[in-house]
Protein backbone atom coordinates (compact mmCIF):
# COMPACT_ATOMS: atom_id res chain seq x y z
CA UNK A 1 0.00 0.00 0.00
CA UNK A 2 1.48 3.34 -0.97
CA UNK A 3 1.40 6.63 0.87
CA UNK A 4 -1.49 8.20 -1.07
CA UNK A 5 -3.78 5.29 -0.39
CA UNK A 6 -2.85 5.37 3.29
CA UNK A 7 -3.71 9.06 3.49
CA UNK A 8 -7.05 8.59 1.78
CA UNK A 9 -7.80 5.54 3.91
CA UNK A 10 -7.08 7.47 7.09
CA UNK A 11 -9.21 10.29 5.82
CA UNK A 12 -12.03 7.89 5.11
CA UNK A 13 -11.87 6.75 8.72
CA UNK A 14 -11.81 10.36 9.85
CA UNK A 15 -14.97 11.23 7.98
CA UNK A 16 -16.75 8.11 9.23
CA UNK A 17 -15.63 9.17 12.70
CA UNK A 18 -17.20 12.60 12.22
CA UNK A 19 -20.53 11.16 11.16
CA UNK A 20 -20.55 8.64 14.02
CA UNK A 21 -19.62 11.35 16.49
CA UNK A 22 -22.39 13.68 15.35
CA UNK A 23 -24.91 10.86 15.71
CA UNK A 24 -23.63 9.67 19.05
CA UNK A 25 -23.15 13.00 20.87
CA UNK A 26 -26.83 13.68 21.42
CA UNK A 27 -27.56 10.04 22.16
CA UNK A 28 -24.80 9.94 24.78
CA UNK A 29 -26.10 13.07 26.50
CA UNK A 30 -29.62 11.61 26.68
CA UNK A 31 -28.23 8.21 27.74
CA UNK A 32 -26.52 9.95 30.65
CA UNK A 33 -29.78 11.64 31.60
CA UNK A 34 -32.14 8.67 31.39
CA UNK A 35 -29.76 5.79 32.03
CA UNK A 36 -31.09 4.02 28.94
CA UNK A 37 -30.90 4.43 25.19
CA UNK A 38 -33.44 6.75 23.60
CA UNK A 39 -34.91 4.49 20.93
CA UNK A 40 -36.49 7.48 19.19
CA UNK A 41 -33.12 9.12 18.57
CA UNK A 42 -33.03 7.89 14.97
CA UNK A 43 -36.31 9.61 14.23
CA UNK A 44 -35.01 12.87 15.71
CA UNK A 45 -32.14 12.57 13.23
CA UNK A 46 -34.66 11.91 10.45
CA UNK A 47 -36.45 15.10 11.41
CA UNK A 48 -33.20 17.01 10.92
CA UNK A 49 -32.82 15.45 7.49
CA UNK A 50 -36.38 16.39 6.48
CA UNK A 51 -35.86 19.90 7.79
CA UNK A 52 -32.79 20.19 5.59
CA UNK A 53 -34.87 18.97 2.66
CA UNK A 54 -37.56 21.58 3.42
CA UNK A 55 -34.97 24.34 3.74
CA UNK A 56 -33.39 23.37 0.42
CA UNK A 57 -36.82 23.27 -1.27
CA UNK A 58 -37.61 26.69 0.21
CA UNK A 59 -34.39 28.15 -1.15
CA UNK A 60 -34.94 26.54 -4.53
CA UNK A 61 -38.35 28.13 -4.79
CA UNK A 62 -37.88 31.57 -3.26
CA UNK A 63 -34.15 32.31 -3.47
CA UNK A 64 -32.59 30.10 -6.13
CA UNK A 65 -29.54 32.35 -6.41
CA UNK A 66 -28.76 31.69 -2.71
CA UNK A 67 -28.91 27.91 -3.17
CA UNK A 68 -25.18 27.77 -2.45
CA UNK A 69 -25.65 28.64 1.22
CA UNK A 70 -28.87 26.79 2.06
CA UNK A 71 -26.88 24.24 4.03
CA UNK A 72 -25.65 26.93 6.42
CA UNK A 73 -29.27 27.85 7.14
CA UNK A 74 -30.42 24.23 7.24
CA UNK A 75 -28.05 23.34 10.10
CA UNK A 76 -29.61 25.73 12.64
CA UNK A 77 -33.10 24.98 11.29
CA UNK A 78 -32.54 21.24 11.78
CA UNK A 79 -31.11 21.84 15.25
CA UNK A 80 -34.00 24.06 16.34
CA UNK A 81 -36.71 21.79 14.95
CA UNK A 82 -35.31 18.70 16.66
CA UNK A 83 -34.64 20.72 19.82
CA UNK A 84 -38.27 21.83 19.88
CA UNK A 85 -39.63 18.34 19.21
CA UNK A 86 -37.30 16.92 21.88
CA UNK A 87 -38.46 19.53 24.38
CA UNK A 88 -42.11 18.76 23.69
CA UNK A 89 -41.55 14.99 23.90
CA UNK A 90 -39.77 15.33 27.25
CA UNK A 91 -42.49 17.49 28.77
CA UNK A 92 -45.41 15.44 27.47
CA UNK A 93 -43.97 11.97 27.60
CA UNK A 94 -40.44 11.05 28.63
CA UNK A 95 -40.50 12.89 31.98
CA UNK A 96 -42.88 10.31 33.43
CA UNK A 97 -40.43 7.45 32.88
CA UNK A 98 -37.09 8.53 34.38
CA UNK A 99 -37.08 6.10 37.26
CA UNK A 100 -38.20 3.16 35.13
CA UNK A 101 -35.50 2.23 32.63
CA UNK A 102 -37.31 -0.70 30.99
CA UNK A 103 -40.48 1.33 30.50
CA UNK A 104 -38.40 4.16 29.05
CA UNK A 105 -36.91 1.80 26.51
CA UNK A 106 -40.32 0.55 25.43
CA UNK A 107 -41.92 3.97 25.51
CA UNK A 108 -39.25 5.58 23.33
CA UNK A 109 -39.43 2.62 20.95
CA UNK A 110 -43.16 3.21 20.62
CA UNK A 111 -42.43 6.87 20.05
CA UNK A 112 -40.02 5.95 17.29
CA UNK A 113 -42.74 3.98 15.47
CA UNK A 114 -45.24 6.82 15.85
CA UNK A 115 -42.76 9.33 14.45
CA UNK A 116 -41.91 7.09 11.48
CA UNK A 117 -45.59 6.83 10.67
CA UNK A 118 -45.99 10.59 11.02
CA UNK A 119 -43.14 11.18 8.54
CA UNK A 120 -44.72 8.71 6.14
CA UNK A 121 -47.98 10.66 6.32
CA UNK A 122 -46.39 14.08 5.99
CA UNK A 123 -43.52 13.50 3.57
CA UNK A 124 -44.61 10.31 1.81
CA UNK A 125 -42.80 7.00 1.96
CA UNK A 126 -40.44 7.67 -0.95
CA UNK A 127 -36.89 8.93 -0.91
CA UNK A 128 -36.20 12.64 -0.94
CA UNK A 129 -32.81 14.17 -1.55
CA UNK A 130 -31.20 17.57 -1.73
CA UNK A 131 -28.63 18.92 -4.17
CA UNK A 132 -25.18 19.39 -2.76
CA UNK A 133 -24.06 23.06 -2.96
CA UNK A 134 -21.59 23.44 -5.80
CA UNK A 135 -18.72 24.49 -3.52
CA UNK A 136 -19.03 21.16 -1.69
CA UNK A 137 -19.13 19.13 -4.88
CA UNK A 138 -16.12 17.32 -6.17
CA UNK A 139 -12.73 16.50 -4.75
CA UNK A 140 -10.03 18.52 -3.16
CA UNK A 141 -6.82 17.61 -4.96
CA UNK A 142 -4.00 17.61 -2.47
CA UNK A 143 -1.62 16.45 -5.20
CA UNK A 144 -1.97 14.39 -8.34
CA UNK A 145 -2.69 11.14 -6.45
CA UNK A 146 -4.45 12.24 -3.26
CA UNK A 147 -8.05 13.31 -3.70
CA UNK A 148 -10.35 14.13 -0.83
CA UNK A 149 -14.12 14.74 -1.29
CA UNK A 150 -15.00 18.29 -0.23
CA UNK A 151 -18.30 17.38 1.43
CA UNK A 152 -16.37 15.07 3.74
CA UNK A 153 -14.07 17.94 4.70
CA UNK A 154 -17.14 20.00 5.52
CA UNK A 155 -18.60 17.22 7.68
CA UNK A 156 -15.33 16.87 9.59
CA UNK A 157 -15.19 20.60 10.26
CA UNK A 158 -18.84 20.62 11.34
CA UNK A 159 -18.31 17.69 13.71
CA UNK A 160 -15.27 19.40 15.21
CA UNK A 161 -17.20 22.64 15.67
CA UNK A 162 -20.24 20.94 17.22
CA UNK A 163 -18.10 18.86 19.58
CA UNK A 164 -16.19 21.92 20.71
CA UNK A 165 -19.48 23.75 21.26
CA UNK A 166 -20.85 20.89 23.36
CA UNK A 167 -17.60 20.72 25.33
CA UNK A 168 -17.70 24.41 26.16
CA UNK A 169 -21.39 24.25 27.04
CA UNK A 170 -20.97 21.28 29.37
CA UNK A 171 -17.71 22.29 31.04
CA UNK A 172 -17.61 26.07 31.01
CA UNK A 173 -21.15 27.23 31.65
CA UNK A 174 -23.60 27.20 34.52
CA UNK A 175 -26.16 25.26 32.44
CA UNK A 176 -23.51 22.66 31.70
CA UNK A 177 -22.72 22.29 35.39
CA UNK A 178 -26.42 21.73 36.06
CA UNK A 179 -26.59 19.09 33.33
CA UNK A 180 -23.55 17.26 34.68
CA UNK A 181 -24.88 17.36 38.25
CA UNK A 182 -28.35 16.07 37.31
CA UNK A 183 -26.79 13.36 35.14
CA UNK A 184 -24.78 12.12 38.13
CA UNK A 185 -27.48 12.30 40.79
CA UNK A 186 -30.90 13.74 40.08
CA UNK A 187 -32.27 13.57 43.64
CA UNK A 188 -29.19 15.17 45.15
CA UNK A 189 -29.13 17.89 42.50
CA UNK A 190 -32.65 18.87 43.50
CA UNK A 191 -31.57 18.85 47.15
CA UNK A 192 -28.86 21.44 46.46
CA UNK A 193 -31.37 23.66 44.69
CA UNK A 194 -31.16 22.73 41.01
CA UNK A 195 -34.51 22.83 39.22
CA UNK A 196 -34.23 19.31 37.89
CA UNK A 197 -37.45 19.40 35.83
CA UNK A 198 -36.10 22.31 33.82
CA UNK A 199 -32.67 20.72 33.43
CA UNK A 200 -34.19 17.39 32.34
CA UNK A 201 -36.22 19.05 29.61
CA UNK A 202 -33.34 21.18 28.35
CA UNK A 203 -30.89 18.28 28.38
CA UNK A 204 -33.25 16.08 26.41
CA UNK A 205 -33.91 18.92 23.99
CA UNK A 206 -30.19 19.56 23.57
CA UNK A 207 -29.50 15.90 22.77
CA UNK A 208 -32.40 15.95 20.30
CA UNK A 209 -31.11 19.12 18.66
CA UNK A 210 -27.73 17.47 18.14
CA UNK A 211 -29.55 14.56 16.49
CA UNK A 212 -31.08 17.14 14.15
CA UNK A 213 -27.61 18.31 13.08
CA UNK A 214 -26.59 14.70 12.44
CA UNK A 215 -29.71 14.32 10.29
CA UNK A 216 -28.72 17.37 8.31
CA UNK A 217 -25.39 15.71 7.59
CA UNK A 218 -27.11 12.53 6.34
CA UNK A 219 -28.58 14.50 3.46
CA UNK A 220 -25.02 15.19 2.29
CA UNK A 221 -24.15 11.51 2.03
CA UNK A 222 -27.46 9.87 1.08
CA UNK A 223 -31.18 10.33 0.52
CA UNK A 224 -33.85 10.48 3.21
CA UNK A 225 -36.95 8.36 3.81
CA UNK A 226 -39.12 7.83 6.90
CA UNK A 227 -36.91 4.91 8.00
CA UNK A 228 -33.57 6.67 7.55
CA UNK A 229 -33.02 6.97 11.28
CA UNK A 230 -33.18 3.19 11.72
CA UNK A 231 -30.37 2.80 9.20
CA UNK A 232 -27.90 4.79 11.27
CA UNK A 233 -29.11 4.34 14.82
CA UNK A 234 -27.42 1.00 15.49
CA UNK A 235 -24.00 2.50 14.85
CA UNK A 236 -24.76 5.36 17.21
CA UNK A 237 -25.89 2.87 19.90
CA UNK A 238 -22.64 0.96 19.55
CA UNK A 239 -20.54 4.11 19.90
CA UNK A 240 -22.38 5.20 23.03
CA UNK A 241 -22.38 1.83 24.74
CA UNK A 242 -18.75 1.18 23.82
CA UNK A 243 -17.66 4.60 25.10
CA UNK A 244 -19.48 4.57 28.41
CA UNK A 245 -21.57 7.51 29.49
CA UNK A 246 -19.42 9.39 31.90
CA UNK A 247 -17.76 11.90 29.64
CA UNK A 248 -17.79 13.53 26.29
CA UNK A 249 -14.24 12.30 25.85
CA UNK A 250 -15.43 8.69 26.10
CA UNK A 251 -17.86 9.23 23.24
CA UNK A 252 -15.20 10.92 21.12
CA UNK A 253 -12.62 8.19 21.69
CA UNK A 254 -15.18 5.46 21.12
CA UNK A 255 -16.37 6.97 17.83
CA UNK A 256 -12.76 7.39 16.76
CA UNK A 257 -11.67 3.85 17.47
CA UNK A 258 -14.76 2.32 15.91
CA UNK A 259 -14.55 4.45 12.77
CA UNK A 260 -10.83 3.95 12.23
CA UNK A 261 -10.91 0.21 12.80
CA UNK A 262 -13.97 -0.23 10.61
CA UNK A 263 -12.49 1.76 7.77
CA UNK A 264 -9.16 -0.10 7.96
CA UNK A 265 -10.88 -3.46 8.26
CA UNK A 266 -12.93 -2.59 5.19
CA UNK A 267 -9.74 -2.06 3.30
CA UNK A 268 -8.63 -5.61 4.01
CA UNK A 269 -11.94 -7.48 3.87
CA UNK A 270 -15.47 -7.06 2.52
CA UNK A 271 -17.77 -4.45 4.08
CA UNK A 272 -20.01 -6.90 5.91
CA UNK A 273 -17.08 -8.97 7.18
CA UNK A 274 -15.55 -5.75 8.51
CA UNK A 275 -18.79 -4.87 10.30
CA UNK A 276 -19.02 -8.35 11.80
CA UNK A 277 -15.43 -8.24 13.01
CA UNK A 278 -16.06 -4.80 14.51
CA UNK A 279 -19.18 -6.01 16.32
CA UNK A 280 -17.33 -9.04 17.64
CA UNK A 281 -14.58 -6.84 19.05
CA UNK A 282 -17.15 -4.55 20.68
CA UNK A 283 -18.95 -7.51 22.25
CA UNK A 284 -15.73 -8.94 23.66
CA UNK A 285 -14.71 -5.57 25.09
CA UNK A 286 -18.12 -5.05 26.68
CA UNK A 287 -18.01 -8.52 28.17
CA UNK A 288 -14.90 -7.58 30.10
CA UNK A 289 -15.76 -3.92 30.67
CA UNK A 290 -19.55 -3.68 30.85
CA UNK A 291 -19.60 0.03 31.69
CA UNK A 292 -17.74 0.91 28.52
CA UNK A 293 -14.13 1.18 27.52
CA UNK A 294 -13.46 4.79 28.37
CA UNK A 295 -14.67 5.29 31.91
CA UNK A 296 -13.02 7.47 34.50
CA UNK A 297 -12.53 5.84 37.83
CA UNK A 298 -12.87 7.60 41.18
CA UNK A 299 -12.71 6.18 44.66
CA UNK A 300 -16.43 6.51 45.32
CA UNK B 1 -39.28 29.24 62.92
CA UNK B 2 -38.97 25.71 61.40
CA UNK B 3 -42.09 23.81 62.39
CA UNK B 4 -42.96 20.20 61.63
CA UNK B 5 -46.28 18.86 62.79
CA UNK B 6 -47.95 15.48 62.64
CA UNK B 7 -45.62 14.19 59.92
CA UNK B 8 -46.30 10.68 58.54
CA UNK B 9 -43.94 9.14 55.99
CA UNK B 10 -44.30 5.80 54.22
CA UNK B 11 -42.12 3.64 52.05
CA UNK B 12 -44.79 2.13 49.89
CA UNK B 13 -47.07 0.49 52.45
CA UNK B 14 -44.63 0.46 55.35
CA UNK B 15 -45.38 3.20 57.83
CA UNK B 16 -41.99 4.58 58.93
CA UNK B 17 -42.27 8.09 60.39
CA UNK B 18 -45.20 8.18 62.76
CA UNK B 19 -46.80 11.46 63.69
CA UNK B 20 -43.57 13.39 64.27
CA UNK B 21 -43.76 17.02 65.40
CA UNK B 22 -40.81 19.22 66.18
CA UNK B 23 -39.94 22.84 66.34
CA UNK B 24 -36.62 24.53 65.74
CA UNK B 25 -36.14 28.15 66.83
CA UNK B 26 -33.94 30.66 65.06
CA UNK B 27 -30.25 29.88 65.71
CA UNK B 28 -31.22 26.75 67.62
CA UNK B 29 -29.68 23.33 67.15
CA UNK B 30 -31.78 20.21 67.45
CA UNK B 31 -30.26 16.73 67.52
CA UNK B 32 -32.35 13.76 66.40
CA UNK B 33 -30.93 10.70 68.17
CA UNK B 34 -31.75 7.10 67.38
CA UNK B 35 -30.28 3.70 66.67
CA UNK B 36 -29.82 2.24 63.18
CA UNK B 37 -33.06 1.90 61.28
CA UNK B 38 -35.14 4.03 63.63
CA UNK B 39 -36.11 6.45 60.86
CA UNK B 40 -33.66 9.36 61.09
CA UNK B 41 -32.82 9.40 57.41
CA UNK B 42 -36.43 8.90 56.43
CA UNK B 43 -37.47 11.88 58.55
CA UNK B 44 -34.74 14.17 57.20
CA UNK B 45 -35.32 13.15 53.58
CA UNK B 46 -38.98 13.97 54.01
CA UNK B 47 -38.02 17.40 55.35
CA UNK B 48 -35.90 18.25 52.29
CA UNK B 49 -38.47 16.73 49.94
CA UNK B 50 -36.63 13.66 48.71
CA UNK B 51 -39.49 11.59 50.12
CA UNK B 52 -43.14 12.69 50.12
CA UNK B 53 -45.05 13.21 53.35
CA UNK B 54 -48.30 11.25 53.52
CA UNK B 55 -49.76 13.73 55.99
CA UNK B 56 -48.71 16.49 58.35
CA UNK B 57 -47.01 19.77 57.56
CA UNK B 58 -43.56 21.35 57.26
CA UNK B 59 -43.31 25.13 57.59
CA UNK B 60 -40.40 27.54 57.51
CA UNK B 61 -40.98 31.07 58.76
CA UNK B 62 -44.69 30.74 57.99
CA UNK B 63 -44.16 29.34 54.46
CA UNK B 64 -45.71 25.92 53.85
CA UNK B 65 -43.09 23.61 52.30
CA UNK B 66 -45.00 20.34 52.59
CA UNK B 67 -45.85 19.93 48.90
CA UNK B 68 -42.85 21.72 47.39
CA UNK B 69 -40.10 20.03 45.34
CA UNK B 70 -36.65 19.82 46.94
CA UNK B 71 -35.22 22.69 44.91
CA UNK B 72 -38.06 24.98 45.97
CA UNK B 73 -37.38 24.11 49.62
CA UNK B 74 -33.72 24.97 49.10
CA UNK B 75 -34.80 28.31 47.67
CA UNK B 76 -36.98 28.87 50.73
CA UNK B 77 -33.97 28.32 53.01
CA UNK B 78 -33.50 24.63 53.80
CA UNK B 79 -30.16 22.95 53.03
CA UNK B 80 -29.30 19.27 53.25
CA UNK B 81 -26.11 17.31 53.96
CA UNK B 82 -27.12 13.69 53.36
CA UNK B 83 -25.90 10.53 55.01
CA UNK B 84 -23.00 9.20 52.95
CA UNK B 85 -22.29 12.76 51.72
CA UNK B 86 -23.56 12.18 48.18
CA UNK B 87 -21.16 14.64 46.65
CA UNK B 88 -20.99 14.54 42.85
CA UNK B 89 -18.06 12.16 42.33
CA UNK B 90 -17.16 13.26 38.79
CA UNK B 91 -17.31 17.01 39.47
CA UNK B 92 -14.27 18.66 40.98
CA UNK B 93 -14.35 20.26 44.41
CA UNK B 94 -14.99 23.75 43.12
CA UNK B 95 -17.79 22.58 40.80
CA UNK B 96 -19.37 20.58 43.61
CA UNK B 97 -19.60 23.71 45.74
CA UNK B 98 -20.88 25.75 42.81
CA UNK B 99 -23.87 23.45 42.31
CA UNK B 100 -25.24 25.05 45.50
CA UNK B 101 -25.06 28.61 44.12
CA UNK B 102 -28.38 28.39 42.30
CA UNK B 103 -30.30 30.96 44.35
CA UNK B 104 -27.57 32.76 46.25
CA UNK B 105 -26.88 36.41 45.52
CA UNK B 106 -23.25 35.86 44.51
CA UNK B 107 -22.41 33.63 41.57
CA UNK B 108 -18.96 32.77 42.91
CA UNK B 109 -17.97 30.81 45.99
CA UNK B 110 -18.06 33.10 49.07
CA UNK B 111 -14.66 33.56 50.71
CA UNK B 112 -15.72 32.25 54.13
CA UNK B 113 -15.99 28.74 52.65
CA UNK B 114 -12.25 28.46 52.08
CA UNK B 115 -11.55 30.27 55.35
CA UNK B 116 -13.42 27.59 57.28
CA UNK B 117 -12.39 24.70 55.04
CA UNK B 118 -8.87 25.50 53.82
CA UNK B 119 -8.41 21.90 52.69
CA UNK B 120 -11.13 22.44 50.06
CA UNK B 121 -9.11 25.26 48.56
CA UNK B 122 -6.05 23.03 48.33
CA UNK B 123 -8.13 20.34 46.60
CA UNK B 124 -10.09 22.76 44.40
CA UNK B 125 -9.41 20.97 41.14
CA UNK B 126 -9.60 17.40 42.41
CA UNK B 127 -12.59 15.18 41.58
CA UNK B 128 -15.00 14.94 44.50
CA UNK B 129 -14.97 11.16 44.30
CA UNK B 130 -11.24 11.11 45.06
CA UNK B 131 -11.46 12.94 48.40
CA UNK B 132 -11.26 11.15 51.73
CA UNK B 133 -14.43 10.63 53.76
CA UNK B 134 -13.72 13.58 56.04
CA UNK B 135 -12.92 15.86 53.14
CA UNK B 136 -16.11 14.78 51.37
CA UNK B 137 -18.05 15.62 54.52
CA UNK B 138 -16.62 19.14 54.54
CA UNK B 139 -17.38 19.45 50.83
CA UNK B 140 -20.99 18.39 51.38
CA UNK B 141 -21.32 20.96 54.18
CA UNK B 142 -19.78 23.68 52.00
CA UNK B 143 -22.12 22.82 49.12
CA UNK B 144 -25.11 23.12 51.45
CA UNK B 145 -23.91 26.36 53.06
CA UNK B 146 -23.52 28.35 49.84
CA UNK B 147 -27.30 28.11 49.37
CA UNK B 148 -27.58 30.61 52.28
CA UNK B 149 -29.80 28.36 54.41
CA UNK B 150 -31.94 29.35 57.35
CA UNK B 151 -31.97 25.71 58.41
CA UNK B 152 -29.06 23.35 57.80
CA UNK B 153 -30.05 19.67 57.96
CA UNK B 154 -27.25 17.12 58.47
CA UNK B 155 -27.78 13.36 58.44
CA UNK B 156 -25.20 11.53 60.59
CA UNK B 157 -22.27 13.79 59.69
CA UNK B 158 -19.87 11.75 61.84
CA UNK B 159 -20.55 8.39 60.23
CA UNK B 160 -17.31 6.72 59.13
CA UNK B 161 -15.13 9.63 60.23
CA UNK B 162 -12.21 9.42 62.65
CA UNK B 163 -12.59 11.00 66.12
CA UNK B 164 -10.14 13.89 65.63
CA UNK B 165 -12.00 15.02 62.49
CA UNK B 166 -15.33 14.63 64.29
CA UNK B 167 -14.16 17.16 66.90
CA UNK B 168 -13.01 19.49 64.14
CA UNK B 169 -16.34 19.26 62.33
CA UNK B 170 -18.22 20.06 65.57
CA UNK B 171 -16.03 23.11 66.19
CA UNK B 172 -16.36 24.35 62.60
CA UNK B 173 -20.14 23.92 62.64
CA UNK B 174 -20.43 25.96 65.84
CA UNK B 175 -18.21 28.72 64.45
CA UNK B 176 -20.11 28.80 61.15
CA UNK B 177 -23.41 28.95 62.95
CA UNK B 178 -22.24 31.84 65.11
CA UNK B 179 -21.00 33.76 62.08
CA UNK B 180 -23.84 33.05 59.64
CA UNK B 181 -26.75 32.67 62.07
CA UNK B 182 -28.55 29.60 60.71
CA UNK B 183 -30.29 26.85 62.69
CA UNK B 184 -29.17 23.23 62.63
CA UNK B 185 -31.14 20.00 62.56
CA UNK B 186 -28.76 17.07 62.89
CA UNK B 187 -29.31 13.33 63.23
CA UNK B 188 -26.74 11.42 65.26
CA UNK B 189 -25.81 8.24 67.03
CA UNK B 190 -22.62 9.68 68.53
CA UNK B 191 -23.76 11.37 71.72
CA UNK B 192 -20.50 13.28 72.35
CA UNK B 193 -20.78 15.03 68.97
CA UNK B 194 -24.42 15.86 69.57
CA UNK B 195 -23.57 17.29 73.00
CA UNK B 196 -20.98 19.59 71.36
CA UNK B 197 -23.39 21.16 68.89
CA UNK B 198 -27.01 20.76 70.04
CA UNK B 199 -29.12 22.57 72.60
CA UNK B 200 -32.28 20.45 72.10
CA UNK B 201 -32.54 16.66 71.80
CA UNK B 202 -35.20 14.30 70.54
CA UNK B 203 -34.96 10.53 70.47
CA UNK B 204 -36.54 8.57 67.63
CA UNK B 205 -37.59 4.97 68.18
CA UNK B 206 -39.32 3.01 65.42
CA UNK B 207 -40.36 6.24 63.78
CA UNK B 208 -41.84 7.90 66.85
CA UNK B 209 -40.46 10.57 69.14
CA UNK B 210 -40.08 8.82 72.48
CA UNK B 211 -38.05 11.40 74.37
CA UNK B 212 -37.55 15.14 74.13
CA UNK B 213 -35.27 17.24 76.30
CA UNK B 214 -33.24 20.47 76.43
CA UNK B 215 -29.49 20.16 76.91
CA UNK B 216 -29.49 21.64 80.44
CA UNK B 217 -31.86 19.05 81.81
CA UNK B 218 -30.67 16.18 79.63
CA UNK B 219 -30.35 12.88 81.41
CA UNK B 220 -27.39 11.40 79.58
CA UNK B 221 -27.89 7.90 80.95
CA UNK B 222 -31.46 7.93 79.72
CA UNK B 223 -30.48 8.95 76.17
CA UNK B 224 -27.69 6.40 76.15
CA UNK B 225 -30.14 3.68 77.04
CA UNK B 226 -32.10 4.55 73.89
CA UNK B 227 -28.97 4.36 71.77
CA UNK B 228 -27.70 0.97 72.94
CA UNK B 229 -29.35 -2.24 71.88
N1 LIG C 1 -35.99 2.52 50.35
C1 LIG C 1 -36.61 1.91 51.38
N2 LIG C 1 -37.66 1.10 51.15
C2 LIG C 1 -38.29 0.49 52.18
N3 LIG C 1 -37.96 0.63 53.47
C3 LIG C 1 -36.93 1.40 53.76
C4 LIG C 1 -36.17 2.09 52.73
N4 LIG C 1 -35.20 2.81 53.32
C5 LIG C 1 -35.31 2.57 54.64
N5 LIG C 1 -36.34 1.75 54.93
C6 LIG C 1 -36.75 1.29 56.25
O1 LIG C 1 -37.15 2.42 57.00
C7 LIG C 1 -36.70 2.31 58.33
C8 LIG C 1 -35.95 3.54 58.73
O2 LIG C 1 -34.78 3.66 57.95
P1 LIG C 1 -33.83 4.91 58.03
O3 LIG C 1 -32.84 4.79 56.93
O4 LIG C 1 -34.65 6.14 58.09
O5 LIG C 1 -33.09 4.69 59.43
P2 LIG C 1 -31.93 5.50 60.11
O6 LIG C 1 -32.39 5.87 61.45
O7 LIG C 1 -31.49 6.58 59.21
O8 LIG C 1 -30.80 4.41 60.23
P3 LIG C 1 -29.20 4.54 60.12
O9 LIG C 1 -28.73 5.05 61.43
O10 LIG C 1 -28.74 3.15 59.86
O11 LIG C 1 -28.91 5.47 58.99
C9 LIG C 1 -35.88 1.04 58.42
O12 LIG C 1 -36.66 0.05 59.01
C10 LIG C 1 -35.58 0.69 56.99
O13 LIG C 1 -35.52 -0.68 56.82
MG1 LIG D 1 -29.77 7.04 58.26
Amino acid sequence: MNFSIAVMQAFDGLSLFSVLLLMALGLAIIFGLMGVINMAHGELMTLGAYMTYLTASGFEKYAPNLMGIYILVAIPVAFLASFALGYALERLFVQWFYRRPLDTLLATWGLSLILQQAYRTIFGSGEVSVPLPSWLNGPWNLNSTIQIPLNRVFIIALAAGVTLGVYVLLNRTRSGLRIRAVTQNRAMSAAVGINTRKVDALTFALGSGLAGIAGCVFTMIGSTNPGTGQLYIVNAFIVVVFGGVQSLMGTVLSAFSIAQSQSWLEYFMSGSMAKMTMLAIVIVVLYFKPSGLFTTRVRS
Amino acid sequence: MFEVSGLDVYYGESYIIRNVSLSLPEKGTLAVMGRNGMGKTTLLKALIGMLPARSGSIRLGGVDLTRLASYARVKAGVAFVPQGRMIFPMLNVQENIMTGLEYSSSKSIPSYIYRFFPVLQEMKGRRGGNLSGGQQQMLAIARALVTDPKVLILDEPTEGIQPSIIKEIARTLNDLKRELGFSILVSEQVLSFAMEVADQFIVLDRGRIVHEEAKESLNIQRVKSFLTV
